[in-house]
């Protein structure tokens, strides 16, 4: 182990083998495209390939190589894969925009996914004939056209945005367990308002949710006809679909990283740790208690416009307090304030839940339809109270529970910048 | 020399406690001044008043001629008064240097915009709050050890970066809580040395509390005796040690006497 991380300090060696990783995983996950093992080891390669002491720039390349054109080369071999690095993309996104209010602010909320809602709801409501339920025929025709899609990715940001500084007004006075409540009741409240609001005028159709939610269009379509390259949409748009969510997360990552290390994020950390004595030394705690509500918001808001889009269909049942308790789950898991921490988290959690502790339910259940004997117990005998998948959740509980004891930090924890202060000493 | 801070009749209540009972208050430009008094005399609650923590339930506050009271602590610090804590408030879990420039907040001249877009106004003003720290640092004596966070320092080094935090809101006016609390008196002496200097350089006027009374009496300039909330004594130091009812309110009375005698307002 020491030498291997030895190995990795040095540019020469480290670089070889990070190629090697991610060259020998994809061509894993080719040939064996059902297998979980390999596909897990290509992720594997990429959190090397964060670690390894690569150049930058070269670094920065492989980065995109692997996850601009291999990944989407791996999706059209297994279109589920795709389907779990866009769920992470989403999810990545969702966490950085929860640790900027959780991990820098140190503001505990607990209704988060309603930001996420209000994101989804935004386009789903104009991006499909709901619409038309309340606003006549002769204003405008829904659903609005595909393109209005890129609008409402901004404007489900502003939107968003607006909805955390609504939460954040009566909440500025509140810390702790008084404020995490509050987010927790804002939260259901914006589920419950989704799941209600049928009736007298129908926004939001209520628990049947909206459908179809329109996509956005595939605008290259021309070009790849042109180019004689066959494509029909259904390959198209997860692969189109990945790209939109990539490019968010990119974006998202240089918006955090450039608040956090900006006086800005500094404030944010000073609330913290200290809010009598941030304001004293005169950090606004209002402005900017509010702007992190707000920029955290925004992420989720773009997310959810992109979700909606992907889904085709949503309803209050994808926004439920367990999403926000997961958001945070994956915040506190990587490391709170930490922005590598936020992004392992998300990977972590969102590959757990969709792959390996189903993999995992999958084998036993496998194992005990074939009645296999385990110290001298039939498999087979097991009582469905005890059904394989039931214990999903519970592994992932124990997890959570082993890492809040020996890991109390998080995997990545917030590294402090050294800084080199100006030359007069 | 001008007056750079006034108070008129400050009068803060907590239930049927009189924290601070019309207290009139002068300060004069560079100067450095200390209030005293026996423990729960007011001296906290009147700098918590002046910052904006506490709102007063009578009086007046003035700041170079600028209304003070209704303002927030970061309204007030923007202003130019900024102060450190009795019980050391620093972020602990920052470095050193980023604890200084989290004092500098009121003075930077940046955007969102231009904090997104990371230009060369970004990087310029960056660079300058950097330098600033650097500076604030070697005056207090922590230059070398800019990256080491805030609650590693050994306490001595808490109380003087603390200093440092409150420097960097670039203020005219500085209230010190007990800035000398734990320390020894080599140390007190050395730290009130410091502010004697730092007057001149940052053209500041100094407002103390202080329990350390050799300090007090070297270095102040105006000494002001507050007990039960009022103000018993003023003047310059050899005054105020001889008046009678600063003895008195240090050496004891019969307390319960004053109770009965004068009935709470």
């Amino acid at each position: 182990m020491n030498r291997l991380t030895a190995l990795l300090d040095r540019p020469g060696p480290a670089t070889g083998l990070v190629i090697a990783t991610i060259a020998l995983s994809s061509i894993a996950v080719a040939y064996y495209p059902r297998s979980l093992i390999a596909f897990l080891l290509f992720q594997a390669s990429i959190l090397l390939l964060y670690f390894a002491e690569v150049p930058r720039r070269l670094k920065q390349a492989l980065a995109f190589v692997t996850l601009g054109i291999l990944m989407p080369l791996l999706g059209t071999i297994n279109g589920y894969y795709l389907e779990v690095a866009t769920q992470v993309g989403i999810f990545v996104a969702l966490a950085l925009g929860l640790n900027i209010v959780v991990g820098l602010a140190g503001l505990l909320d607990l209704g988060y996914v309603a930001f996420y809602a209000v994101g989804a709801y935004t386009w789903a409501i104009f991006g499909s004939p709901q619409a038309g339920r309340f606003i006549s025929e002769s204003v405008a025709h829904f659903p609005l056209g595909g393109g209005w899609f890129f609008v409402f990715l901004i404007l489900g940001v502003i939107v968003a945005a607006g909805f955390g500084v609504l939460l954040g007004l009566p909440v500025l006075r509140l810390r702790g367990d008084y404020l995490a409540i509050v987010t927790l009741g804002f939260g259901e409240v914006i589920r419950v308002l989704a799941n209600n609001l049928d009736k007298p005028i129908n926004f939001t159709n209520g628990p049947q949710g909206i459908t179809p939610i329109s996509r956005p269009p595939l605008f290259f379509q021309p070009l790849l006809d042109t180019l004689g390259i066959p494509a029909s949409p259904t390959v198209l748009y997860p692969l189109y679909l990945y790209g939109l969510v990539l490019l968010i997360v990119g974006v998202v990552i240089l918006v955090n990283r450039r608040l956090e290390d900006s006086h800005i994020g500094r404030a944010w950390e000073a609330i913290r740790e200290d809010e009598v004595a941030a304001q004293a030394m005169g950090v606004p705690l209002v402005r900017m208690k509010l702007l992190a509500f707000a920029c955290g918001a925004s992420f989720a808001g773009v997310m959810g416009v992109i979700f909606s889009a992907k889904q085709v269909f949503i309803n209050p049942e994808s926004f439920t307090f367990l999403e926000s308790i997961g958001v945070l789950a994956m915040v506190i898991l990587g490391g709170m304030g930490s922005i590598p921490g936020a992004i392992l988290g998300a990977t972590v959690v969102t590959v757990l839940n969709l792959q390996v502790l189903k993999g995992l339910s999958l084998w036993l259940n496998e194992l005990r339809n074939a009645g296999v004997t385990i110290l001298g117990y039939n498999l087979a005998n097991l009582p469905t109270q005890l059904e394989p998948a039931k214990y999903e959740r519970m592994i992932f509980g124990i997890i959570l529970v082993l890492m809040m004891i020996y890991r109390p930090q998080g995997i990545l924890p917030a590294r402090r910048r050294s800084r080199e202060l100006g030359g007069n000493k | 020399m001008a007056t750079v801070l006034e108070t008129q009749a400050i009068t803060k209540r907590f239930g049927g406690l009189t924290a601070l009972n019309r207290v009139n208050f002068d300060l004069e430009e560079r100067k450095i001044a200390s209030i005293i008094g026996p423990n729960g005399a007011g001296k906290t609650t009147l700098f918590n008043v002046l910052t904006g923590i506490y709102r007063p339930d009578e009086g007046e506050a003035t700041f170079k001629g600028r209304p003070l009271l209704g303002l927030r602590p970061d309204q007030i610090t923007a202003l130019g008064i900024c102060r450190t804590f009795q019980n050391i408030r620093l972020f602990a879990n920052m470095t050193v240097a980023e604890n200084v420039l989290v004092g500098m907040h009121s003075r930077v001249s940046l955007s969102m915009g231009s904090v997104l877009a990371r230009g060369r106004r970004f990087h310029e003003e960056e660079s300058r709050l950097a330098d600033r720290a650097a500076t604030l640092l070697d005056v207090v004596g922590l230059g070398a050890k800019p990256n080491e966070l805030a609650k590693n320092l050994p306490y001595g080094e808490q109380r003087r970066l603390e200093l440092a935090r409150a420097l960097a809101s670039a203020p005219a006016l500085l209230l010190l809580d007990e800035p000398t609390a734990g320390m020894t008196q080599g140390e007190a002496q050395a730290l009130m040395a410091l502010l004697r200097r730092l007057i001149h350089e940052y053209e500041l006027t100094i407002l103390l509390i202080e329990h350390n009374m050799r300090v007090v009496m070297e270095v102040s300039d105006r000494v002001t005796v507050l007990d039960y909330g009022e103000k018993i004594a003023e003047g310059n130091p050899t005054e105020v040690q001889r008046d009678p009812r600063v003895i008195q309110a240090y050496l004891g009375r019969k307390r319960w006497g004053k109770i009965t005698d004068t009935p709470n307002a």
